[in-house]
């Protein structure tokens, strides 16, 4: 019987810029297909929480972080560890509040915009790096955590950072999923 | 020492997979009922004539082997079925909704062939 090679996955290097050209081909037929920023920008959340949903899992299996106690500890997991890994950016952390559930990480680098100067005109709200907010919210939704994620500040607009804000919900009943069946 | 069977849950209790090698006798209660029994509240032990293994990620995915009692603590073997196996094969795989069982043969075969490949698998059972 033939020995299965059951080697680790080998994480082959692309280029960067395939995949930057890629993400912006996404949005700019995103707004082809919609009128409204509003609208790109839902559709932009939601196909990053699909992407969110399975990448956590991928997160999980190469990473091998320990269980989080704190909302802390989990947001400085996704800023040194999963935005390294998948962006190869670290984004500094601010805790926004004295509850400790609002958070902020504010990235200096973004290799998502890197061809993008400027919002075109008459799309001055729209949030380019939205897929991020989705897939930031789909993987947290994964191990149980609600959070709202979305762009405080954006460069891109006009601001001095780009900031993108987490605020942990109610922690997400893992019992409710067993009632629904 | 050999590997009896395998369950994979996932956060709802939905059995994603379910292989077996040497089992020598089936339990005299219906499959969906053994998996419900399966998935609740086990950590690992063993009994006179088996050993449950187990293993779960934080999204709630369940890992459950069972083996004879040769068998020693084999986490490893349980985070590359779902690092190696599962993820790479079907949580990556766009086409292959989740929630549900695997329909995938390519994630069948290589999980059987894993198992197979592992040394404290035998051919022959016992």
């Amino acid at each position: 019987m033939s020995r299965p090679a059951h080697r680790r996955p080998e994480y082959q290097k692309i280029n960067k810029d395939l995949f930057v050209l890629t993400y912006g081909a996404l949005v700019a037929q995103l707004c082809k297909d919609y009128e409204k920023d509003e609208d790109v920008n839902k559709y932009l959340d939601k196909m990053g929480y699909g992407i969110g949903t399975r990448l956590v899992e991928d997160f999980l299996a190469r990473s091998c972080v320990r269980r989080c106690h704190s909302y802390s500890e989990i947001i400085d997991i996704i800023a040194q560890v999963a935005f390294k890994m998948y962006l190869g950016i670290t984004p500094s952390v601010t805790c926004n509040n004295s509850s400790r559930n609002e958070f902020s990480l504010i990235l200096d680098k973004n290799p998502l915009v890197e061809f993008v100067e400027e919002l075109p005109p008459g799309r001055s709200s729209l949030c380019y790096c939205n897929l991020l907010c989705g897939i930031i919210r789909g993987a947290l939704e994964m191990v149980h955590l609600a959070a709202d994620v979305t762009f405080l500040q954006d460069r891109l607009k006009g601001d001095s950072v780009t900031e993108i804000g987490i605020t942990f919900l109610k922690k997400l009943d893992e019992k409710k999923y067993r009632r629904k069946k | 020492m050999t590997v009896h069977n395998l369950y994979l849950f996932d956060r709802n209790g939905v059995c994603l997979h379910y292989s077996e090698w040497h089992r020598k006798k089936q339990a005299g209660i219906s499959k969906e009922e053994e998996y419900k029994l399966m998935k609740d509240g086990f950590l690992a032990f063993q009994t006179s004539r088996y050993k449950l293994h187990y293993y779960e990620t934080p999204t709630g995915i369940k890992v459950v082997m069972n083996t004879d009692l040769g068998v020693g603590p084999i986490r490893d073997v349980l985070h590359h079925i779902y690092s190696a196996l599962y993820v790479e094969l079907v949580v990556k795989n766009p086409l292959c909704p989740l929630g549900q069982t695997v329909q995938s043969e390519l994630f069948r075969s290589r999980l059987d062939s894993y198992i197979r490949s592992l040394p404290f698998f035998s051919a022959r059972a016992g």
